[in-house]
């Protein structure tokens, strides 16, 4: 088997081997990530294609909620910081480091929820609701709600996520690979949001 | 021991060129540019703090090729293509309203 390792005439995808030389958890992790990047996209393109198909196009975004925006995308990137960190900390051995820097990494996302709840609720007393609003064009309702909804969600779940992983680190119950997935599922997060953010957002301020 | 220090130094790195370019993001909100130069540049700064975040927070730069080319290449093929074609069939439309 040793001297089958070093015969470089066999292939890596000849079996009896991980060709990817990842953990099964981790693979699993980076398929769901490439299956979730889908769906983001379509919604993404979804709201892309009402927007330049409308005239009149709602832009509700006023420049304090650019602002709130921005630090909300703060929150999310510091927290992808700690969730490196945790992971390092993890690799290390030292479940302690590890399970502080995910409590702090759980701290982003819940701001990240709350800033982002205040402004949904901001954009329905305005009468912004997925359902429709002032200007007449209920699609971006629909849209709008639907791709930060569905991200949200994701901040929720990653959030509990998290909160069960640090948990279980500390304990001794789940292994270093275990935080390593759970921070794969944070970065996506965060990298969805690196394109709602300049795509819904920033946007609104030009056209 | 340094070996970690260097990674940690790494990742703050990162982090830091992701807020500036977040920030530059913002900042060119609000420069008054053509439309279609605005978009783009936005889509580009994003495809670069998405690769960065992929290359180094989710550490694909340090796992095997295989991996990435099993992962990126058709991905970036499916979300082109679905960007590709439906986006200028929404200018269509909106010249075929009346």
């Amino acid at each position: 088997m040793a001297q089958q390792a070093h015969d470089a005439s066999v292939s890596d995808w000849a079996g009896g081997r991980s060709p990817f030389a990842v953990g099964s958890k981790k693979l699993g992790m980076w398929l769901f990530i490439l299956s979730d990047t889908l769906t983001f996209t379509a919604l993404l393109v979804a709201y892309t294609y009402v927007r330049v198909a409308n005239e009149g196009w709602p832009r509700p975004f006023e420049p304090s909620s650019i602002a709130l925006a921005s630090v909300m995308t703060f929150c999310l990137l510091s927290s992808s910081l700690t969730m490196v960190l945790a992971v390092a900390a993890a690799h290390r051995g030292d479940r302690a480091t590890a399970a502080k820097w995910i409590w702090a990494t759980i701290a982003g996302g819940l701001a990240f929820i709350v800033l982002h709840g205040y402004e949904w609720m901001q954009l329905i007393e305005h009468g912004v609701t997925p359902f429709g609003n002032p200007w007449g064009v209920p699609l971006f309702g629909a849209t709008f709600f639907t791709l930060t909804g569905l991200h949200m969600t994701h901040v929720t779940a990653g959030v509990i996520y998290l909160a069960i992983v640090a948990q279980g680190f500390r304990g001794g119950r789940f292994d270093s690979e275990d935080v390593e997935v759970s921070g794969l599922y944070w970065h996506f997060v965060d990298l969805v949001w690196m394109f709602i953010f300049p795509l819904v957002y920033l946007l609104s301020n030009v056209i | 021991m340094s070996d970690e220090h260097s990674h940690n130094r790494l990742y703050l790195t990162v982090w830091v060129v992701l807020l500036v370019v977040t920030v530059v993001e913002v900042v060119l909100a609000y420069v008054n540019l053509s439309i279609m130069l605005m978009l783009s540049t936005l889509v580009i700064l994003s495809v670069f703090k998405a690769a960065l975040i992929v290359a180094y927070f989710m550490h694909l730069r340090f796992e095997k090729f295989s991996l990435f080319l099993s992962l990126i290449p058709m991905l970036l093929i499916c979300v082109i293509l679905m960007f590709a074609f439906p986006l200028p069939d929404g200018a269509r439309v909106l010249e075929l309203k009346p």
